[in-house]
Parts: structure tokens; sequence; C-alpha cells
């Protein structure tokens, strides 16, 4: 029952916030620190037993429950959801936003569908909230984002709609091969992909992928991204990169390598390729990206291409990693972009070209971004060093016969991802002072929270893991 | 069969008040009464049948099911919605008003037929006053010579149609010596004759037609783009859902057993169906026209229906019926209320009307089949009957190719009420009723979106 409140409590907000008008900022900050509260609770007390679960018949005649369950993996990515809409509700509070009753409205509605993604344990429900999180999503960009907003998400929109679609053909396969009432319920989903021949589980394996990689995103599925990224309202662009992304990775590990474990080992390589390939692209173009917005979306992909490597390296050691890399990154990117945000607002400017010497105007925030940008490259005692050392040896350890190069070439992605984002702490806080902006704004009381709450997890997670681990290993 | 009386019955009542009544609201009003009871006859019937029990009328010729008469229930409701939404605009459409709506009654009488004839001639019957009502409708408006363009063209084209069906039946009377289509000879052989199976092929020609599939669409665009825009509405929606009940009555009673021999030649008119319609909406300026051949793709979609052949195509037929038939008649009636039918016509609509723009995005996205909608559900449906089919995995994945090419036009009115401004002119004010009976039909589209067996109640 606590499970449908994750998601009644952001659907009321949301609904409220529709209707609060000017209120709406708070009545989102508030809903999100209570689903906040509940998300915890899931996490830190239920499931020493058993899972907590909650099914109740809704399709009989098609094979569908309302059925929610909450295990460890899903039980972190609430919680980081959970964690991850209040410190975005707390960046840009001072800053004029048009009609901010549907503003945040649609974001807390998004935060529905984000959940209920997590939740579901019924193909069919997973799919209704797969759809629903895109729904918001679409409206935010399109309304409250940059110049070319309108072609940008659209295509974002039609990328992910046409995977939702061949997942949709997929998954209405898959629950076609049991009869009853509870046809779609995860378990019987993963009997029926199993006991498929070689053959059909080829196919439905590409269907599924397609659909998971484009929203991950992986090469070449990823041009939507860059785009988007750069185009959305910061706080959109939030919860793409550090959330919407992971339900693209929880896919992989909740509805595609356990249901079609036949088909995945057979494709591992080509994916892993793919993936390793992704990282190395991506490295490269962050580097010579002017717009900083550019920039951190381009490493975005380079970091989904390891966990996605990863997951299908498939050894245990590569598997914890990914959860609690999982996580990591979603703190890590969160963030970044809320730097990225705050040095967006004072210098007026994405370009990189037009910055500079924020060490010396605001030197709080410079020094927050090196913290950040040190978790970002994977520095030891930031919270990204442990997520990508499990995911490294994990590769490594892998059955495939290629691991080794696997290992070497995603390494070398490491290495470019230090040369871009220092060159981009060089550019942002050191040298001369370009932007033509002389005093830059100290950060506010809401600013300071959320980079205190975002550092400290990166600190803390960094030097004391074990909290992390004994969650997502329940 | 008490629906079928009771409609003939109220049809003609209708046309007397047209002599007798001239104040046009008075007749809307008579008529929206009228349809009421309609309703409450079906429902009446409809509480008198018993559970797996079929009636047979005229020697066999009618067999009621509770099936037919659920499907009658339901597109009564419709049309009931229909004229509720759109009354007003009806009867600004010409001087004849009482006509128009006895006209409607007419064409459910050839609706309520279809779901339930067991002989080919009462098909024939069925579909000849599901059509000739719909002739006349398309050219109701005198002073437009696109109006009668379209009228015309239409009745042409359901001339030879009507022909091609007639030959159908022919040949398959030629070959079998039977009308009745549960007793066809070759049911029970393993070898079909040539001649069978050309009438077989006859008959897909003509229905193809009558639900608008391609290659023989090419009627649909002008005669739905010419005809005065409530029509429109109508013969998009029920007309077409009784189209299709009479398609796959026979096609699913009779010639499931032969199924082998057609249903390749249906995947292909489906898979044609489904590109045409939605590349050539890609491309179209106005949303009227857009969605005639929003229509053409959608019943690409419902065709695999008739493709199908389980109980499950049965039950996706209810809900996809109704689902389109709600979204399309929404849709219509938001359109009604612009002047302008273009894109641009859409140009800021959420800022000056926020409900019109609400509805409106609700029924697009039950179009496009975005989840928590009725549409989703029919699309749903559809599939899963088609792949218990086994061998049209590939049909599948080419529709939900094309549903997605649909999602780029249908966005296009999204797009253009929400991001874009403008000054979109209004016909008339919205008053407080449609505004009410417009979140009232969005409601009904989520509802069935999250609980849609409620369409099939047990025993149907």
């Amino acid at each position: 029952m606590i499970l449908v409140f994750l998601l009644l409590i952001p659907f009321l907000a949301g609904v409220v916030s529709f209707l609060a008008k000017d209120a709406a900022k708070n009545v989102a900050l508030f809903g999100s620190l209570c689903s906040l509260a509940v998300s915890a609770y899931v996490a830190i007390f239920c499931g020493t037993e058993q899972v907590p679960s909650i099914s109740i018949p809704w399709m009989p005649t098609i094979g569908a429950q309302f059925s929610l369950s909450a295990d460890g993996l899903t039980a972190m990515l609430c919680l980081l959801t959970g964690i991850i809409f209040p410190v975005t509700l707390l960046i840009n509070r001072n800053k004029n936003i048009e009609n901010p009753a549907a503003y945040y409205g649609l974001i807390m509605l998004s935060q529905v569908g984000l959940m209920g993604v997590f939740l579901a344990a019924d193909a069919l429900l997973f799919y209704f909230f797969w759809e629903l999180a895109l729904i918001p999503v679409y409206f935010l960009s399109s309304l409250w984002g940059g110049e070319r907003r309108i072609a940008v998400t659209f295509k974002f929109f039609v990328y992910t709609f046409v995977g939702s679609l061949m997942m949709l053909a997929a998954l209405i396969y898959l629950s076609m091969q049991t009869n009853g009432v509870n046809a779609m319920s995860w378990d019987n989903i993963i009997a029926a992909g199993k006991a498929l021949p070689l053959m059909q589980q080829h196919i439905i394996f590409w269907l599924l992928f397609v659909a998971f990689a484009i929203k991950m995103p992986i090469f070449p599925f990823h041009t939507w991204q860059p785009d988007a990224y750069e185009q959305a309202p910061t706080q959109v662009t939030i919860i793409l990169s550090a959330l919407m992304v992971k339900m693209g990775i929880y896919a992989v590990l909740r509805w595609l390598i356990p249901v079609l474990p036949e088909a995945t080992a057979f494709w591992a390589d080509l994916v892993m390729t793919l993936a390793i390939f992704g990282i190395v692209y991506a490295s490269l173009l962050a580097m010579v990206q002017t717009n900083i917005k550019r920039l951190v979306a381009y490493s975005s992909i380079a970091h989904m291409g390891l966990m996605c490597a990863a997951a299908f390296a498939n050894t245990d050691l590569s598997n914890h990693g990914l959860l609690v890399q999982m996580f990591n990154h979603g703190i890590n990117i969160t963030a970044m972009w809320v730097i990225v945000n705050m040095v967006e607002q004072r210098y007026g400017t994405q370009d990189l070209k037009k910055m500079g010497g924020l060490a010396n105007t605001a030197p709080a925030i410079a020094i927050a971004l090196v913290i950040i940008s040190f978790a970002n490259i994977a520095l030891p005692l930031t919270n990204g060093f442990i997520g990508e050392f499990m995911l490294f040896t994990g590769i490594f350890q892998s059955a495939s016969q290629y691991h080794i190069i696997f290992m070497v070439v995603a390494g070398l992605g490491i290495i470019l991802g230090a040369v871009y984002t220092l060159s981009m702490v060089q550019k942002v806080a050191y040298g001369e002072n370009n932007s033509g902006v002389a005093t830059v704004a100290k950060m506010n009381g809401a600013e300071w929270v959320a980079v205190i709450i975002l550092v400290a997890f990166i600190i803390v997670l960094g030097v004391f893991p074990q909290p992390l681990l004994d969650l997502v290993l329940l | 069969m008490k629906a079928i009386i009771a409609a003939t019955i109220l049809g003609i009542i209708m046309m007397y008040v047209g002599f007798v009544v001239k104040e046009k609201k008075t007749i809307l009003s008579i008529a929206t009464i009228l349809f009421v009871a309609l309703l409450g006859v079906n429902v009446w019937e409809l509480n008198t049948m018993k559970i797996g029990v079929t009636e047979s009328f005229f020697n066999y010729q009618l067999l009621i099911s509770p099936y037919s008469v659920w499907f009658n229930t339901l597109m009564t409701a419709a049309t009931l919605l229909y004229v509720l939404l759109m009354g007003n605009d009806i009867i600004r459409v010409g001087k004849h008003v009482g006509e128009y709506f006895a006209l409607f009654f007419f064409i459910l009488v050839g609706t309520f037929i279809l779901t339930s004839y067991n002989n080919m001639l009462l098909m024939f019957i069925g579909i000849e006053i599901l059509s000739i009502p719909q002739y006349i409708l398309s050219g109701s408006d005198k002073r437009s010579l696109k109006s009668s363009e379209a009228s015309l063209k239409y009745f042409l084209m359901g001339a030879f149609s009507t022909g091609i069906l007639l030959m159908g039946i022919t040949l398959i009377y030629g070959a079998t010596g039977e009308f009745n289509i549960s007793k066809f000879s070759f049911m029970q052989l393993e070898h079909i004759n040539p001649m069978v199976l050309t009438g077989i092929l006859f008959l897909i020609v003509s229905f193809a037609f009558k639900v608008s599939a391609a290659p023989m669409h090419f009627w649909t665009a002008d005669v739905y783009d010419g005809s005065p825009t409530p029509f429109t509405a109508f013969m998009a929606t029920v007309g077409k859902a009784a189209a299709f009940v009479g398609f796959i009555r026979l096609f699913h009673t009779s010639f499931a057993s032969v199924s082998d021999s057609w249903q390749l030649v249906l995947a292909i008119i489906t898979a044609a169906t489904l590109f045409i319609g939605n590349i050539t909406a890609v491309f179209q300026q106005s949303v009227k026209r857009m969605l005639a051949y929003s229509s053409i793709a959608q019943a690409g979609f419902m065709l695999f229906a008739v493709i199908s052949v389980t109980a499950l195509a049965w039950q996706g037929l209810v809900i996809y019926s109704v689902a389109y038939t709600i979204a399309t008649l929404g849709m219509f009636a938001v359109l009604l209320k612009l002047k302008d039918y273009t894109f641009d016509g859409f140009n800021g609509l959420a800022k000056k009307e926020p409900l019109l723009a609400f509805v409106a995005t609700i029924f697009i996205f039950s179009l496009a089949g975005i989840p928590l909608t009725a549409g989703f559900m029919a699309k749903f449906m559809m599939l899963q009957a088609a792949m218990s089919q086994g061998n049209l995995m590939w049909l599948v994945i080419f529709a939900l190719l094309m549903a997605a090419v649909s999602a780029f036009y249908y966005f296009k009115v999204i797009i253009a009420m929400y991001f874009k401004t403008g000054d979109p002119q209004l016909v008339v004010e919205v008053s407080s009723t449609d505004k009410i009976l417009l979140a009232l039909t969005a409601l009904l589209v989520i509802l069935i979106g999250v609980v849609p067996q409620i369409l099939l109640p047990a025993g149907i």
C-alpha cells in the first residue's frame, strides 16, 4: 500500500499545483519532499523481510494487473527520484517563470511517470508509465525551452515513441505466451521469454533493446539527446538526464536481461561494442563543444555507454557496480546541471568562450564546480570512483572474448572524460573573465541547500559507500 | 429486432416532424428525445437477451446475438453523443433539418441489420440502407459546389462497389446454392471452389470500398472534405464502424475455415491502407482533410479485426469502434468551433480557449494511441488479436511504425494549439453546455483507457 503513495503524492501535488497559481512553486516543493520521505521510508525500512508489493486486478481479459513491487533496485531508484526532485525544485526559485502553475504541475506529473516505471511489476502498467513519463516532459520542454525547442523536443518525442511502440509489440508477444489474469506480470513475462525458441528471442530482443537504447541513449540512437538537453529548461534537463535515462538502463536490467538470457548472451558483444564506441565518440565530441550544456550532454552519453556496457557484461561485480553507479550518476549529473544553471544565469550565456574567472568572482561556486567535476571523472574519494571501479572490473571479468579490448577502450574514454571536464573547469573558473559581467551574484539560500546536499552525497558515498551497497543488494 | 423496428418508425416520425415543425431548435430537441428513446429501446432489448442465446427471425435471415445488441446500443449511444455535441452545427447546415435526423435513424437501421444479418441478401440490404442516407447527407449543403461534388462522387463510386458486392454474392450463390452465411458447403470441404474464391475477392473489394481501405480509398478524402463537417463526423465514425461490423460478421462466420486463401490479400490491403493513410495525412494543410486521411489510417488498424479470425478480434472491434468514434466526434466538435480549418487556424488556441485545447489534446492522444486513453487500449486489443494469428508479426511491426508516423501529424495540432501564437477565430462563442459536454467526452475517453472492460460486459 505504501507503494501507491509513491504515485499518489506526486500526482496530487501535480494536480494541486495546476490549481494553485502562484503558490505552485511551494506546493510542488512540499509534494516532492513528502514523496522523498515516503521513498526514504521504503528504501530504509521495507524489504528487510519481504519485498513490499501490491497487486490489484485491472484488465482480466488481457491479463493485466495493477501490480507494484519494490526490491532493492527499485527502492534505490525511487529514492534517487525522491532526492532529485526537491533538489531540482530548489534551483531557479527566484527566476520568473511564465505560467508557473502549469510548469510545476507538469514537473510533478513527470515524477508520477518515473516512479511508476520503476515500481511497475506488470508489463502493461510498465508501458503505461513509460509513455506517461514522456508526455509532461514533452510539454515542459516545448513550452519553456530554448529557441529551437519545438522541433528538437518533437524529435525527442518521435524517437522515444517509435521505441516504445517496438517495445509494445514485444511485450504483447511475450504476454501472449501465457493465459490467465496475470499473463502480463513480470514473473510470467520472464517465464515466457525464457521458454521462447532462440529465433523468436532474437526478434524480441531487438524490439526491446531499440526502445531502451533510444531512452538511454546508446550510440547510434543518441542523436536526439544533445539537442534535447540543450533546449530544455535546466530543471527539465535534470529530470531527463538524471532520471529518465535511468529508465532505459533500469528497463534493460529488469525487462531485457532476465527475460531473454540467451539472446542477451548472443548479442552482448555487439551491444558492448556499440556502447563502448559511444563512450569514445561522445567524449571526442564533448571535447570540441563550446556550449556548456552540450558538453555536459555528451559527457552524459559517455557515462551511460559505460553503464550499458557493464549491464551486458553481466558479471556479479559489474551488476553491483551498475546499481551503485546508477545512483551516483544521478547525483553527479544533477550536481553538474545545478552548477551549469548557476553559471548560465550569472553569465547570461551558454557559450564557454564567454566565461572565465569564476574562481575570483564567485569562489564558492567554483569550488563546488571543481568537486563535482572530480566526481564526474571518478576521482577516488568521490562517489563516482567506487561505481566506475566496479564497472571496469566487471567488464574486465566478463565472459566476452574481447573483454580486454573493451576495458582498454572504455578506459580511454575515461581519460578523455578527464580532458574535457577539466578543460571545461578551466574555461569556466579560471583564466580571463571574458563574460563582460564584472560582479557575479553569490549563491542564494536555496542554491546553497541544493549544492550542499549534492556535495555531501558525493563525498559521503565516496568515502563510505557501504549503505548504498546494502540497499541495492537486498 | 425491437431496435430495428423502433429505429425505422422513429425515422419515419422524424420525417413528418420536419413537415409539421418549422422551428429548427424544436426539431433538434425532438430528435434528441427520439434518440434517447431509441437508446432506451436498445437497452430494453439488451436486458431481455439471455447470455449466450441468439434469437433468430424471418427463417434465420436475422440472428440477433447479445453481441449484436450490445454493438447496436453503443452505436446508438454514439449517435446520441454526436447529436448532443454537434446538434447546433447540424441544424445550421441547411433547411431540411428534420430530414437529416431522419437519415441518421435510417443509417442506424442499416447498422442494426449489419450487426445481425445471417443472409447475404439481408447484408446487401443493410449496406444499402447504411449507404444511401450517407450519399444524401454528403450533398445536403446545396449551396456548396464541393458538397454536391462529394455527393455525386460518393454515389457513383458507391454504386460501383455495390455492383461488385452483388457480383460477389452471385458467384458465391452460384457455387454453393446458398444465401445463409452459416451454411455454405465449403465450410466443411477440404478444397475451395475457384468461383467461391473469386466471390470472396469481390466481397473484399466492395467492403474495402465501404470502409475506405486502400486502394479503394480514393473517394474518402474528397467526400469527407466536401461534405458538411457535421456529417463528415458521422460518416467517418458510426458509418465506418457499421461497415466494419458487417465485414467481420461475414468473413468470420462464413470464410473463417478458408482464411488461408484470403488472409494475405487482406493483410496487404491493410498494410497499404496504413501506409497511404498515414503518409498522405502528414502532408495535409487542413485539419479536416487530415482527419479524413487519419480515418483511412484508423481503418487500417480496424482491418486487423477482420484479418484475425479469433474471438479477441470481435472484442477488439467493439473497443476500437467506440474509442475511435468518441475521439473523432470530439475532434470534429472542436473543429466545428473554429472558422479556419487549417493547422494555422489552431494557432494559440490554448491561450484563448484552454478547455477546448485541453480536450482536443486528449482526443488527439486517443487517436494517436497514447496510454491512458481509449485509443491505446483499442490499438492494443487489435495488435493482440493480430499477434494471436502467429504469422502476422510483420504486419504488426509495420502498423506500429505507421502509428509512430501518425503521431507526427496528430501532434501538429497540439504544437499549433500550445506552442504557437495566434488569434484563432471562433464561429460562435463556446457555451458552457458545450464545454461540459466536451469535458465529459474527454473523461469518457480516459475512462475507457483505464478500464476498457466496461465496454465488454460478460456474455457478449
